[in-house]
């Protein structure tokens, strides 16, 4: 059997479709997930990051986290904050939110940095004040570039929550976690697949907003 | 912490040892990863409308959970450090072509007129002025994908001691020894650090033409950053 065969099989078993361990109901865990690990990440990353892009200050320090950050591997601080404090939702936020705030944090800065000056320097000759000119000149131009840092912390917390499955949680992962105990190769192929159509969904999610937030004279360059 | 660098037998492996391994897998990838991704990159700017395509299929394997696909190469690679290896070669390369591509664009069209005026053939302009010029780019790439392989190595413990630090991990839950865990994040993060302090220093070594010290370096940032910056967002 090749791997078709194997998300065939998976795909048209009915008993995938219903109940506890059915496949909208996996679904629908793994995005909360997601969207609670992203949520939680933009909420540290963004604010920061326009922050120090828009005093061009602490870049040195944005790097630092950055790095650090990155440093960190998800599965470990999985494993060792399950073992400290036990199951829960907990052990998977912490790694997933982790793993989430360099790509956000590090692109809005960088993003807001390299914004063209002279119509920062305008918008301040004409009396705006430093929010507004935050809010209302550099941001819209820096959004593309947001909106890309956002997507990629997304895909990547997407395929990440699988994790949630290890320390029994549900999500997706379920099936590729209980699939590789059980020898079952339909299972994880199956789970795998479902991760990468939702990877597929996120993208087309955040190429949609792009259209509807970015303003067209900034999306034209 | 007690017992904190006493690793269990059965990992069969000393502490040194193991953190050998860590770096053999993880290292070994992101260098295959991009011996591939220079030519692909290559392409990719040469003809440009294969790059969005390139893109996507990259990203999907990238969304695919290494965990998962460990689980599919058994059947063809067995419970090898292979097995770790090529899904991890495969992400670092999500992470290079791009790095690649916008480092290679990123020259400018006068610097490579001057190169043809002075008679490069395309290979040795290629060889001798895109790729230096590239090489700050090419290696903030590089530093992504060097510290996602390192921390990514560790799932290898779930498909029976593959995952070297990792296996501290199991051996962490199996023994009810928590400072095993502790060795193994802080030992895998300080590894990341570690490489990561190794490539700045190369990028440091390799672009000698580049400004030094803080003060000239937000200037110097700000003027690289406008041009591939908004072509940048647009590519994506």
């Amino acid at each position: 059997m090749n791997v078709l065969d194997f998300v065939n099989a998976f795909f048209s078993d009915s008993a995938h479709w219903h109940g506890y361990d059915g496949i909208p109901q996996r679904l629908l865990e793994h995005v909360q997930y997601t969207l609670m690990a992203l949520g939680l990440a933009a909420a540290i990353g963004l604010p920061v990051g326009l922050l120090t892009g828009h005093t061009g200050r602490g870049g040195n320090a944005v790097a630092f986290v950055a790095t650090a950050a990155r440093a960190l591997p998800s599965f470990g601080l999985l494993v060792l904050i399950a073992v400290v404090v036990g199951i829960g939702l907990l052990p998977v936020m912490i790694p997933l939110v982790v793993l989430a705030i360099p790509p956000i944090l590090v692109t809005t800065y960088e993003a807001v940095r390299s914004v063209d000056p002279s119509p920062v320097d305008a918008a301040r000759g004409m009396g705006m004040r430093e929010s507004s000119i935050l809010f209302r000149v550099e941001l819209p131009v820096a959004l593309p570039l947001v909106l890309s840092g956002l997507r990629s912390a997304a895909i990547q917390v997407v395929s990440t929550a699988t994790i949630a499955a290890y320390v029994s949680l549900g999500g997706i992962g379920r099936y590729i976690i209980d699939g590789l105990y059980q020898r079952d190769y339909e299972k994880v192929v199956g789970g795998a697949t479902l991760v990468a159509l939702l990877a597929l969904v996120t993208l087309a999610v955040f190429w949609a907003a792009e259209r509807l937030a970015v303003s067209p004279g900034v999306r034209r360059r | 912490m007690n017992g904190f660098f006493d690793i269990p037998s059965d990992l069969g492996n000393t502490y040194f040892g193991l953190i050998g391994l860590h770096l053999r897998e993880a290292l070994l990838p992101v260098l295959a990863g991009l011996l591939l991704a220079l030519p692909v990159a290559q392409l990719c700017v040469r003809f440009r409308w294969l790059y969005p395509p390139v893109l996507g299929v990259t990203t999907v394997f990238y969304a695919v959970p290494s965990l998962a696909v460990f689980v599919v190469l058994i059947d063809y690679t067995g419970q090898t450090e292979l097995t770790v290896m090529i899904p991890l070669a495969l992400y670092s390369l999500v992470v290079l072509v791009p790095a690649i591509v916008d480092g290679v664009r990123s020259v400018p069209e006068e610097t490579l007129a001057a190169s043809t005026a002075m008679g490069f053939g395309p290979v040795r302009r290629y060889l001798q002025v895109q790729l230096p010029i590239a090489v700050p780019a090419i290696l903030a790439g590089l530093r992504v994908a060097v510290s996602a392989s390192i921390s990514l190595v560790s799932v290898g413990a779930l498909i029976g001691n593959q995952g070297a630090l990792g296996n501290l991990l199991a051996d962490a839950q199996k023994y009810g020894r928590p400072e095993l865990a502790v060795n193994s994040v802080l030992t895998t993060a300080v590894l990341a650090v570690a490489c990561d302090a190794a490539l700045v220093l190369a990028r440091n070594l390799l672009t000698p033409w580049m400004p030094r010290g803080r003060r000239q370096r937000p200037k110097e940032a700000a003027v690289r950053q406008e041009r591939p910056g908004p072509k940048k967002a647009a590519a994506r």
